[in-house]
């Protein structure tokens, strides 16, 4: 738990509270790994958070709005969160550690949408089954449990996997 | 609250037209929920569903907060009655079967995908917005329904001919979309609107070309049905809406 006062709280500590934020329907993600954390700034007395949702229709964003408030209410924080729509959030504002526990997960973790170079594992590259590794894997269904995902297959071991698109 | 600065009633109609055909046409898909072909397609059609609520929220707030009368987005889908509704007949038109689904959908998707490129480069800058958020959601539902285009045109002589079939149904009421009345010419003026005239031949490429590989005729109609921006809909739309509104009507204020 990290010790903030008012008044001398900096952007940084309120990033470090704010990692207890997760993804309710992806609860090993972070919202700073997802990418959707977009800013923090302290105004005054205020802590100012931006946030950008994953989709239109995200029906996590209202539940991540109430548990920023509520972390950082808990550390006696006034804040305020922000919804930006511009620029759209893109699954390359996902970080690589996010990618990794996503894969640890059970989730393929989104492929890179554009050439050059990008903060992506290397192993991460192609979507691989989850459970055994494998590259030999099928799309099942282009839309999955959630706006963000596909349902897939491995050919090797066989098992469903979710993938999280690239978006 | 909502500075009376920023009231722009001509810009809150035209948005509210675009939130009106995303909410109701996320509503009449949302018809299809256990009763699609299969699983998939369930979630599929309810997917794109939610991404079109989705984006029907941002618009009703950003239509709201330019009309500046204090009508929320959940006054605006709830407690409208029909003639107050301005969202186009094809987004209201009953599913009929999955070809007619997949038709219409094929249909509105190229609209919006067109729609929402042209937006993303609006004077109004929250429009803007929005649609450089939406345009990649419709991307993947074109996608879907370009997908379905194919397997079931192409496809064995049954499902040839339904999707034929809902294609002509529902082929009528895309020139709708396309109209060009006082409201639009009055915000293409001011580089809010995007130009119907300049969206039809992109519409026209995207949809014919997969009509072509689907091996499905472009249908030749003559009638053009028209009346869903000025509030006079389909016989159908009241009982779509008592469906929407009777919850929140039932219970004002209702929260979970």
């Amino acid at each position: 738990m990290t010790d903030v006062v008012m008044g001398r709280v900096t952007p940084e500590q309120v990033r470090a509270v704010l990692d207890e934020v997760h993804d309710p329907e992806i609860p090993v993600l972070t919202i700073s790994d997802l990418g959707i954390l977009r800013d923090v700034e302290i105004v005054g007395d205020l802590v100012l958070v931006t946030v950008t949702p994953t989709y239109s229709g995200c029906p996590a964003m209202d539940t991540i709005r109430a548990d920023i408030r509520r972390v950082l209410q808990e550390r006696g924080l006034a804040c305020e969160v922000r919804t930006v729509l511009a620029p759209a959030w893109t699954t390359e504002w996902m970080t690589a550690a996010g990618r990794e526990k996503l894969q640890a997960y059970g989730i393929a973790p989104p492929r890179p949408t554009r050439s050059g170079p990008v903060d992506v594992p290397l192993g991460l590259r192609g979507i691989r089954c989850p459970q055994c590794t494998s590259p030999d894997v099928a799309e099942l269904s282009r839309f999955g449990s959630t706006s963000c995902k596909s349902l897939w297959r491995c050919n090797t071991c066989r098992e469903p996997f979710d993938h999280f698109r690239a978006h | 609250m909502t500075s009376s600065l920023g009231v722009d009633l001509d810009a809150s109609r035209y948005v509210l037209r675009l939130a009106d055909d995303a909410l109701i046409l996320g509503q009449r898909l949302s018809e299809w929920a256990v009763s699609s072909p299969a699983l998939e397609e369930d979630v599929a059609l309810l997917n794109i569903a939610l991404d079109l609520l989705g984006q029907a929220r941002h618009l009703l707030t950003h239509a709201s907060e330019l009309e500046g009368r204090g009508r929320d987005e959940d006054s605006l889908a709830f407690l409208r009655d029909e003639p107050e509704f301005s969202c186009a007949l094809l987004v209201q038109v009953d599913n009929g079967d999955f070809g007619k689904t997949i038709a219409r959908q094929l249909l509105v998707s190229a609209f919006h995908v067109h729609l929402w490129r042209a937006l993303a480069r609006s004077t109004d800058e929250v429009l803007a917005a929005i649609a450089a958020k939406a345009v990649k959601e419709s991307d993947y539902h074109l996608d879907h329904a370009r997908h379905w285009t194919l397997r079931l045109g192409d496809g064995t002589n049954e499902s040839h001919a339904r999707i034929q079939s809902g294609l002509d149904a529902v082929w009528p009421y895309v020139h709708e979309l396309f109209e060009r009345d006082d409201l639009v010419e009055r915000l293409l003026e001011r580089g809010i609107a995007a130009d119907p005239e300049a969206l039809l031949p992109l519409w026209r490429q995207t949809v014919t070309e997969v009509l072509s590989e689907a091996t499905l005729d472009v249908p030749d109609v003559s009638w053009r049905p028209t009346g869903g921006r000025s509030g006079q809909h389909l016989t159908g739309f009241g009982y779509l809406l008592a469906e929407m509104q009777h919850l929140h009507r039932s219970h004002p204020g209702a929260t979970w």
